[in-house]
């Protein structure tokens, strides 16, 4: 009987088993890190798998990990799909909810990627402010 | 001709999802509501469409800049692209509407329209109190219990002091 503990991370952006069973073996994160990034670094990737995706992902109890986010904002980049990828960081900054520390550091982490395709912070761009 | 209504009513995206031949009878005609629908929402963040269907002539030209590096983009061209894809932002659609104020004062308003009825009221339809309220009245009412000496221990005449006929300080 696994402990479902584990489900209440606050305090971290690890992602955890979307799924508790009594039986059977748990997901780990990085198990499940792994699989989403496998998921949007398809490389024929469609519009439709990409929403299913992100809103599948967001509809769990954590923040994505910045690995699997920047596999999801390089398949915007393959879909040419500037606006899914500023709302995608939105989201993530709506999914932190109380914790604001998580967003700053998820932006951090994918400097990089966002300055080599392009991607302009809510921020940058005003629409941050109603 | 059914189907040229059809198209007329659905436009140009719903065709590819609308149309559905039945064995010879034609084409059925497509509700409004069983096509996908945008919304804003903050736990489906990528709604099943765009939210301008028709471009523009600089819209199009602008999702052909997009193909391109997102670098050269302006800052007005991102939003534009943005707000081509999406009606409100995280943030306009998470904002407040203000509407508890209106219910507030709605609350406050009728509240005291009910105090205006409640005076109103007293005036001009209860009759007059019985006599059993006026103050001399009253006066032989207190003189009376504490003769009888109610609750002479702890209650009423308890804080009656019979020595010097006051009450007791």
């Amino acid at each position: 009987m696994l402990s479902s503990d584990c489900l209440w991370s606050f305090s971290s952006t690890a992602s955890v088993a979307a799924r508790s069973y009594s039986h059977g073996k748990q997901e780990t994160d990085e198990e499940f890190d792994a699989r989403w990034v496998t998921y949007f670094s398809k490389p024929d990737i469609d519009a439709w798998e990409l929403r299913k995706g992100m809103n599948t992902l967001i509809g769990y109890d954590l923040v994505p990990e910045p690995k699997i986010l920047e596999a999801a904002l390089r398949a915007c980049r393959r879909l040419n799909d500037l606006a899914s990828a500023i709302r995608i960081l939105e989201a993530v900054k709506d999914k932190s909810g109380p914790h604001k520390e998580i967003y700053p550091y998820v932006l951090q982490e994918l400097q990089p990627t966002l300055n080599e395709l392009g991607i302009p912070t809510p921020e940058e761009l005003g629409i941050d402010k109603a | 001709m059914l189907a040229t209504r059809v198209f007329r009513l659905v436009g140009n995206r719903a065709l590819s999802t609308s149309i559905c031949l039945r064995g010879g009878h034609g084409v059925a005609k497509v509700e409004d509501y069983t096509l996908p629908a945008y919304f804003d929402r903050r736990e489906s963040p990528l709604p099943d469409i765009k939210f301008v269907e028709q471009l523009s002539p600089e819209q199009k030209s602008l999702k052909e800049k997009e193909k391109g590096t997102w670098a050269v983009l302006s800052k007005e061209e991102k939003i534009a692209l943005y707000r081509i894809s999406f009606k409100e932002s995280f943030a306009e659609m998470n904002k407040g509407t203000g509407e508890w104020k209106s219910v507030v004062a709605g609350i406050f308003f009728f509240i005291g329209f009910t105090g205006l009825v409640v005076l109103w009221q007293r005036k001009y339809v209860y009759g007059d109190v019985p006599h059993t309220f006026d103050p001399e009245y009253k006066q032989k009412e207190v003189q009376r219990m504490l003769d009888m000496r109610i609750n002479p221990v702890e209650g009423f005449s308890a804080k009656w002091d019979y020595e010097n006929n006051a009450w007791k300080k």
